[in-house]
């Protein structure tokens, strides 16, 4: 039996009468690499949220490795090793992308409350985060301030700001969203080129990409999963194809 | 610059972000020149430190950390009547009675920032500004302690170090001001050159990214908020030493107000904005409240709509735009 890295019980969560999460069972092996898919307002999104701490759910618990996580804080969550990234842009338009990385790994370090030393004393974190810059082949453009780079760098930005945190598991919430999809694969190989140990989530429109990355695919639906399975499976899966692959619908 | 082998390319552009330049060595310089060339106006440049501290203070919330404050004036006000209570009810040495101004402003700071840090933008704007409001109140009913509407009677400043003593012509209060400014500032611009300042970038940047990066906000939120308002509490000492009053308009609104206009003059979230926003304010005041006293705030109006129409980032931000247009031809 392989070690199971997040997992969520009969997770929960409406917004009045709007059920976003229904009965919600997720079970992540470590190293594994998940897709979430599903027609636009499934609940994909808001299961980040939920996983995250940035929604409390209704009901049901969130377990990171053996521990339960579901009454923390999203920074606490963050701070086990639970990272995620954000669909929309959620950087630090002012800071550069070295700023925004140090800062990162400053908070990881828990040095960021130091107010009497300067920041180019922590030679090692600076290091730390100019390396993750460049695996991110960000090194050229980290000196850049992040509201002037290009948005395909900015989308690189977001998952070199979440490997800071040094996570165990990542989400990644449409990491290609946005961009051209000539450059969509750029971003998709860096995600690739992250550690094996590293289990992952990620939601994506793009079959293509889903199908090449995915070692596990989830179809959620009405806030419910729908069907899971290998990506065989799923490609195979006549009621799939009904509820989302036929509608070819995007967003 | 070629880096060297123990120090990389990275960690030289964060130290360059850091040196001084010539500019703020001519600054710190001309700050001397009121000994000799003005000496009549040592006065007026003993209240232009002590104003520029208190907008450096509000700086480190609002510029830095996005935090706005209506009410700053607080924590001015319980430093400038705690340390005007020292010198009547302990004894009049200046050194102690800053401290004791300070530890005031601090705590009530401390305990405040529980409530403060939970809100932004408009909620955050009329919360401050009821705790100023509040602030003012108790200081105008306890009349018993400080005095209300009369003012605090009774201070007594000790001379400083036991030798130089508060006259008329403020020679001392001036060089007292001006080396607790300098000091403070020294402190503050390691603060915003740390870590620690990075992490208030990043929250006035963006508050819902730094949750997520692992960032407890509210805790860098709080520690901003009272070290704040320790420094204006310590503004706030300085203002009654010198003066050797206190009255209730060092805790008022107005007060708040002002020291914020300063702070968007200058242009908030650069370490020099509150000060030489200070520096226009004062003189400003001094030289237009001559012309027609009553009237003055009008070309204060003017110049503040003519700076953020004009210059959003405050008017060292409008500089440094033209200086770096200027080296890139």
């Amino acid at each position: 039996m392989t070690e199971i890295a997040l997992s969520t019980r009969r997770l929960d969560k409406n917004f009045g009468s709007l059920i976003v999460a229904r009965n919600i069972e997720l079970n992540l092996p470590k190293g594994a690499r998940y897709a979430l898919i599903g027609p636009n307002g499934a609940g994909k999104t808001t299961l980040i949220n939920l996983i995250t701490g940035m929604l409390k759910p209704n009901a049901g618990q969130i377990f990171l490795g053996d521990e339960d996580v579901t009454g923390l804080e999203p920074q606490e969550r963050v701070r086990r090793g639970l990272a995620r990234t954000f669909q929309i842009n959620t950087l630090f338009p002012g800071l550069n992308a070295l700023e925004a990385v140090t800062l990162a790994v400053c908070e990881r370090r828990n040095i960021a409350g130091e107010f009497w030393r300067n920041i180019a004393e922590h030679g090692e974190a600076i290091e730390e985060a100019y390396g993750i810059l460049r695996k991110l082949r960000l090194g050229d453009s980290c000196y850049q301030v992040t509201r002037e780079l290009p948005y395909g760098r900015q989308r690189l930005l977001e998952i070199a700001l979440a490997l800071s945190t040094r996570p165990k598991v990542l989400l990644l919430d449409e990491p290609a969203a946005g961009v051209p999809q000539e450059e969509s694969g750029e971003v998709f190989e860096a995600v690739a080129s992250l550690s094996d140990d590293l289990t992952l989530l990620f939601i994506e429109h793009d079959m293509h990409v889903v199908f090449r990355f995915a070692s596990h695919i989830i179809v959620l639906v009405g806030g419910a999963i729908f069907t899971e399975g290998s990506p065989a499976q799923i490609a195979a899966d006549p009621g799939v194809r009904e509820v989302y692959l036929g509608k070819r619908k995007h967003g | 610059m070629a880096a060297t082998d123990t120090v990389s390319a990275p960690q030289h552009y964060l130290q360059s972000l850091s040196r001084w330049s010539g500019g703020e060595i001519a600054f710190w310089l001309a700050t001397l020149m009121p000994f000799f060339l003005f000496p009549n106006y040592l006065s007026l440049a003993s209240q232009i430190a002590i104003t520029a501290l208190f907008a450096l203070s509000l700086d480190l919330i609002l510029g830095y950390a996005g935090v706005v404050s209506l009410g700053h004036a607080a924590f001015f006000g319980i430093g400038a009547y705690g340390a005007g209570l020292f010198s009547k009810f302990v004894w009049g040495e200046p050194l102690s009675g800053l401290l004791v101004g300070a530890l005031l402003a601090g705590i009530a700071g401390y305990a405040t920032s529980f409530i403060v840090c939970r809100f932004r933008h408009l909620p955050l704007i009329m919360l401050t500004l009821g705790l100023g409001l509040l602030a003012f109140e108790v200081a105008n009913s306890a009349h018993w302690l400080t005095g209300g509407s009369d003012g605090l009677q009774g201070i007594r400043i000790w001379p400083l170090f036991g030798i130089f003593k508060f006259d008329l012509y403020g020679y001392t209060a001036y060089s007292y001001s001006l080396a607790a400014l300098f000091l403070i500032f020294l402190g503050m611009r390691r603060l915003v050159n740390s870590p620690f300042g990075l992490a208030l970038r990043g929250i006035r940047e963006n508050l819902v990214r730094m949750p997520a990066i692992g960032a407890a906000s509210r805790a860098h939120i709080r520690k901003a908020y009272t070290i704040a308002a320790t420094i204006a509490g310590i503004a706030g000492a300085l203002l009654t030493q010198t003066t050797e009053s206190a009255a209730l308009e060092s805790i008022s609104f107005q007060r708040s107000a002002d020291v914020l206009v300063m702070l968007v003059l200058g242009g908030a979230g650069r370490i020099y904005g509150g000060l030489v926003g200070a520096i226009i304010f004062m003189i400003a005041r001094d030289q237009f409240s001559g012309i027609a006293p009553q009237y003055w705030y009008f070309w204060i109006g003017i110049l503040l709509i003519a700076v953020v129409m004009l210059l959003p980032n405050g008017i060292l931000g409008g500089l440094s735009k033209i200086l770096v247009r200027w080296r890139r031809k």
